[in-house]
């Protein structure tokens, strides 16, 4: 097992959201720490993407408390979650189709050499950067509208780590992806966490998060329904925690006895 | 036939026959090239195959206008002899330069996916305030130009204001600033309508000076070939020594000898009329410069972003605003430089000046010559094709003494066939994955 650190990366403490009239979030709490993959799951609106982006700094949070390496920090701006050393992936990839692989990992931080572009170093770095992460793309001269859809969602993650971040969030990387493409984003999720580095990931995909997470927080109706380590839960206890089947006595048992089956069975 | 077999033997490898799923040995020993990237041959053979697959693919580039301007040529020159004597083509590459320079600003506003309706209007305004200032002010000329030009690129970063800050489509504000800009010049013109220029003066020179010294367009030739040789080599010998992939030096060999003949054939021919045109030497600073800054400084990179994805470029921290007004800005600003060559070319500043078929045949240019509507494609020396291919057309039909309507409805089907070929080709790029 990878180690994982004392002290969470980033930890979130009662964090509540308002919108208007909805209570978003509620006494959310959530810890992250190096070199450790968590899952976010919930069914759609419980309220996995407003989490994500208060931590990245879309909607500031309204009460509790966010800490980065046992530190309290305000994130207010999508430019101090960058500061911290927090990198998002989100679901719409935000690559540009007319420009190279290179070019997209570069944008917006290109690399200058007397004012003018550094085609020959960015490229370089950009073969490293892929090369450690074991990435294969055909050519990284080409538009990424040459690509496919899973070696798209790779460079977009690809892009994320040039800033070398401590915490990574990705958004659904595995939606919309073939099977092929899937296991090629959740190696590369994985080698993050053996290269230490904190990551969330959302999924509604329960076969991905039993593969790669090493928790499992559940958010339901804006609020936490349980902490899970993957290792020793069922993948039926987690869906009853999303759905709110735990709710009743009797759905837990029904839960417990089926999984125990289950493992009999095997 | 051999060629497709033998790329078809390169291309085939274990990994696309044999089990595709990555494993974790596997991709720890990741090689510098993937194998299912298409390795273009050694030698000619190569280059043969590289075209016929950019060809299926519907990578056409500027062939077609390549192939167009061929065919223009050799019509013409049947139907009439002089379509290529030295005189005919020094003037048609004079008289393209006002139209050329409002192209090249129009390439930039094309990339971003956008279009600039005013440039005609401006250019027309810019000579007419020029014109003004030197002539009836008494300015001194070179103070006349430059404010001109300023006024052109301040006038479009105002355009590019309401574009990007208020959020009015660029087709509606542009055309706003069509009529008003027209106004602007009419009204600046007065009541004469008409503004003679000093034909020996700054503006008057643009277009009527020559370097008649024979060594002044071969030396200007040797010096381009011999830059774009050593840039190339020496780029090339920097990215061997980064051990990223590099051109082999037969290619920049090849590339530097086709560029050599095309510089000497047209010094050659300058020579045979009255020397080098300074209006070429101006164009070509130009476009050798824009092309220069999209290319190859971060804010060219910026605009191509901008063209590609908006909410990408936000994402990735570009300041979409500001390169939107700056971009309005530059062709406002090609727009008053084109303007200035247009009313030298006829020695005045008239009520006439930017209206008509100049804005159609300016946006006409960048798109003919290979810049895509939809943006994030194109690059400056498409102005050039395509402004090319539209004064020959104009030239030859001339020479035919072709009227003034027919004239009108070929450059129109010109036209018309280049966005079709776009259109075509997009969806060709499309099915095969490079759009």
């Amino acid at each position: 097992m990878v180690h994982v650190s004392a002290t969470p990366v980033l930890a979130l403490r009662g964090v509540s959201k308002r919108f208007g009239a909805v209570q978003a979030l509620t006494d959310v709490e959530l810890e992250v720490h190096a070199g450790e993959v968590v899952a976010l799951v919930g069914d759609n609106g419980a309220g996995k993407s407003t989490l994500v982006k208060t931590i990245a700094g879309v909607h500031p949070i309204d009460e509790g408390a966010i800490e980065w390496d046992g530190k309290p920090v305000t994130i207010s701006r999508p430019q101090d979650a960058q500061a911290l050393g927090i990198a998002t992936v989100y679901q719409d990839l935000a690559l540009c189709d007319n420009i190279d692989v290179v070019g997209n990992l570069f944008l917006g931080r290109e690399l200058r050499k007397w004012g003018v572009l550094d085609e020959v170093e960015m490229e370089r770095r950009s073969r490293e950067l892929l090369t450690t992460l074991s990435i294969r793309i055909p050519s990284v001269r080409i538009p990424i509208a040459a690509l496919s859809g899973g070696q798209r969602q790779v460079v977009a993650i690809a892009r994320s780590m040039l800033g070398e971040p401590k915490l990574v969030i990705l958004d659904e990387p595995t939606a919309a992806l073939g099977v092929e493409q899937t296991a090629q984003v959740l190696d590369l999720v994985e080698r993050l966490r053996e290269r230490g580095h904190a990551v969330v990931l959302i999924s509604h995909n329960m076969a991905d998060v039993k593969a790669v997470a090493d928790k499992v927080a559940v958010l339901r109706l804006g609020r936490n329904n349980g902490v899970f380590e993957v290792s020793t839960t069922s993948q039926e206890e987690i869906i009853s925690a999303i759905t709110g089947a735990t709710d009743n006595a009797v759905t837990r048992r029904a839960a417990r006895t089926s999984s125990t089956n289950g493992e009999v069975s095997k | 036939m051999s060629v497709d077999n033998t790329s078809a033997n390169l291309d085939k490898t274990p990994e696309q026959d044999g089990q595709p799923v990555e494993k974790p040995e596997a991709a720890s020993a990741v090689t510098a090239v993937d194998p299912r990237l298409l390795v273009r041959e050694q030698g000619l053979l190569g280059y043969w195959s590289e075209f016929k697959r950019k060809m299926k693919a519907g990578e056409l580039g500027s062939m077609p206008v390549v192939v167009g301007l061929a065919i223009i040529c050799v019509i013409f020159q049947v139907l009439n002899s002089n379509f290529l004597s030295a005189q005919n083509i020094n003037d048609i590459t004079i008289t393209m330069v006002g139209t050329g320079m409002i192209s090249v600003g129009i390439v930039f506003v094309l990339l971003l996916g956008e279009i600039d309706l005013s440039v005609g209007s401006v250019s027309g305004a810019a000579s007419a305030l020029a014109a003004v200032l030197a002539v009836n002010q008494g300015w001194p000329e070179w103070a006349a130009v430059l404010l001109a030009i300023a006024a052109g690129a301040a006038i479009g970063a105002l355009h590019g204001f309401f574009f990007a800050v208020l959020g009015a489509p660029a087709f509606a504000v542009t055309l706003a600033g069509l009529l008003f800009w027209l106004g602007f010049m009419l009204k600046v013109l007065g009541a004469d309508g008409t503004i003679n220029l000093d034909s020996n003066g700054l503006v008057g020179k643009l277009t009527t000076y020559y370097f008649s010294d024979v060594a002044a367009a071969y030396g200007l030739a040797v010096v381009v070939v011999a830059v774009f040789f050593l840039t190339s080599f020496l780029a090339n010998r920097r990215r061997e020594a980064a051990g990223v992939p590099s051109r082999p030096l037969s290619d920049t060999v090849l590339r530097t000898v086709l560029l050599a003949v095309i510089s000497f054939a047209a010094a050659y021919m300058y020579n045979q009329y009255k020397g080098l045109p300074l209006a070429t030497v101006i164009f070509l600073v130009f476009l050798i410069g824009s092309d220069f800054v999209l290319r190859r400084t971060p804010y060219g990179r910026k605009i191509f972003a901008l063209g590609g994805s908006v909410e990408a470029s936000r994402r990735a921290g570009i300041n979409v605003t500001a390169v939107r007004i700056s971009v309005f800005a530059i062709s406002g600003g090609f727009a008053a430089i084109g303007g200035l060559f247009l009313a030298s070319k006829i020695a005045s500043a008239n009520q006439s000046a930017g209206t008509g078929d100049l804005l159609m045949n300016a946006i006409a240019a960048a798109v003919i010559g290979g810049t895509s509507l939809f943006g994030g494609r194109g690059r400056t020396w498409n102005a050039l094709l395509g402004v090319l291919v539209i004064v020959s057309i104009q030239y030859g039909l001339q020479l035919e003494s072709i009227a003034e309507p027919v004239k009108y409805m070929i450059t129109a089907a010109v036209l018309l066939t280049t966005v079709v070929i776009d259109s075509i080709t997009r969806k060709t790029q499309k099915t095969a994955g490079r759009a």
